[in-house]
């Protein structure tokens, strides 16, 4: 039986007053401190418990890549929706990709003119349909980071295992910490920590977060979702940087192991190797995504239709580039609130619920 | 069901948390000596749902599990489980007696697909 530590609570000990207490001393030991919420769903949390607020005015909080929606090209779009319109093709896909617009228009607007397009909400569903549907060919959009990319694997060994041959991945996965390293080895924005993402952790453990410290001397901590852990989390990183002493840490132990999830890691090691793949405006960041090993080849959406998926094009205007990498806030670009809103988004920042756009707009911005 | 799927670009009033996973407890299991087609029946406060347990290859009957997507990424001990409930239902991400927005879309999907 896996045993987990829970010498840490998952609601974190102490109460938000004395967390925030905590955090302000550390803070009145530092001239400024800027932490990056890696994670889409961390971004929303925080703004949902009123996080910003609480911190010192010296500690800022920037939103990071960690939005699935956000970070995907917006060529893979165009292909999906070029799929959808083939006439033999169902295409499945998680529901926040729906309504990401497109050079053509989004996957709901394929869909009212005829396209197929299904949505699921596990990539399981999506082997389900191929088995239900004999005379379609089902293509998978398998997005999101090491939190949904096992599921990914699965689904694929699920297909081969049942023998079907109407079922492909369109891959656009990505991983968290080669672009944290691109992000500091980029230089643009002077990041003294990460919040780590809670549930891409839960896979790939404390411990893949070494490298960054060792190689940018930068603090990795670990976080869930639940206010005070995350408020636990923003601690840490300050006492650490009082400290002087970068390290990773986890206040998130009651679900994260150092080493991760060995099962997930092996699923995801069978079935894909890691290859250098295409951020939203933000270009090609070397040995951040996944693509399939040659032994399922016959799986790859990308080798079986011949895609070619643009990863330049971006719409004018539109800051979603420069506000999933934490240089600008959202009210910095033109569109933000104005032809950029929830009803009818331009970038995917505004798109997904977990967008930075979306939750600044939700929420009314800044602190 | 698929309120998600506005005709246009936009409008989508539900919050799809894509990273958020949520605990559950094991009550039924399928399948339980394969490594990829492991499953189980997953109760979620009264609500079940039917996920896939090949990545928490100790997880038995009355385990507790975090599930994302369909998919239990861990086992996770009971009263951090149910810590973790009672932060989900004050932060008002799940109301008592129903579940977050993806699982609720996929206990749905599930409950279509029995006749």
């Amino acid at each position: 039986v896996s045993e987990l530590s829970s010498n840490d609570s998952a609601v974190s000990t102490g109460s938000m007053e004395a967390l925030a207490d905590e955090i302000a001393r550390h803070a009145a030991q530092l001239s400024s401190a800027c932490i990056m919420e890696v994670c889409g769903t961390h971004t929303v949390s925080i703004f949902r418990a009123g996080i910003r607020s609480l911190l010192p005015k010296n500690v800022r909080l920037v939103s990071g890549p960690g939005c699935p929606v956000c970070v995907t090209p917006q060529g893979y779009i165009d292909v999906a929706c070029e799929l959808a319109r083939q006439g033999d093709i169902t295409v499945c896909t998680y529901g926040d990709m729906v309504r990401v617009p497109g050079r053509g228009g989004s996957l709901a607007r394929a869909r009212a003119k005829g396209g197929d397009v299904h949505v699921v909400y596990s990539a399981h569903d999506a082997v389900e349909y191929a088995a239900a549907h004999p005379d379609r060919q089902v293509v998978f959009l398998a997005v999101g980071f090491e939190t949904t990319a096992p599921a990914t694997a699965l689904s694929v060994l699920e297909a081969q295992s049942r023998g079907l041959k109407n079922f492909t991945a369109l891959l656009g996965h990505k991983l968290a910490v080669p672009a944290m390293m691109a992000l500091l080895e980029a230089g643009d924005v002077e990041l003294d920590g990460f919040l780590s993402p809670g549930h891409v952790s839960v896979v790939i453990g404390a411990d893949a977060y070494k490298p960054i410290v060792e190689r940018h001397q930068r603090s990795c901590v670990v976080a869930g979702f639940e206010p005070r852990n995350m408020l636990a989390g923003i601690a840490r990183l300050l006492e650490l940087l009082v400290a002087k002493s970068p390290a990773v840490d986890n206040v998130y132990s009651v679900a994260v192991r150092p080493g991760g999830n060995p099962s997930a890691q092996a699923v995801l090691e069978r079935v894909f190797e890691p290859i250098d793949t295409g951020w939203r405006a933000i270009g090609t960041i070397a040995q951040s995504g996944l693509g399939f090993r040659e032994a399922f080849w016959p799986f790859d959406a990308q080798r079986r239709y011949g895609l070619e998926i643009d990863e330049d094009y971006h719409p004018a205007g539109c800051l979603c580039g420069d506000v999933i990498q934490g240089k600008v806030e959202p009210p910095a670009c033109t569109l933000f609130g104005t032809s950029c809103t929830p009803a009818r988004p331009i970038g995917p920042c505004m798109v997904s619920s977990e967008g930075t756009c979306a939750a600044w707009y939700k929420y009314g911005g800044a602190r | 069901m698929l309120s998600c799927f506005a005709e246009t670009e936009g409008a989508c009033p539900q919050e799809f948390n894509m990273c958020l996973a949520i605990p559950g407890q094991v009550i039924d299991m399928t399948d339980p000596d394969d490594p990829i087609a492991r499953r189980g029946t997953v109760d979620f406060k009264g609500n079940q749902v039917d996920v896939s347990l090949a990545m928490v290859p100790d997880a038995e009957c009355g385990s507790w599990v975090l599930v994302h997507a369909g998919y239990a990424l861990e086992q996770l001990d009971e009263n951090e489980a149910l810590e973790t409930w009672q932060w989900l239902q004050q932060a008002k991400i799940v109301e008592v007696g129903d579940l977050p927005e993806p699982l609720q879309k996929l206990a749905d999907s599930q409950a279509e697909e029995t006749p």
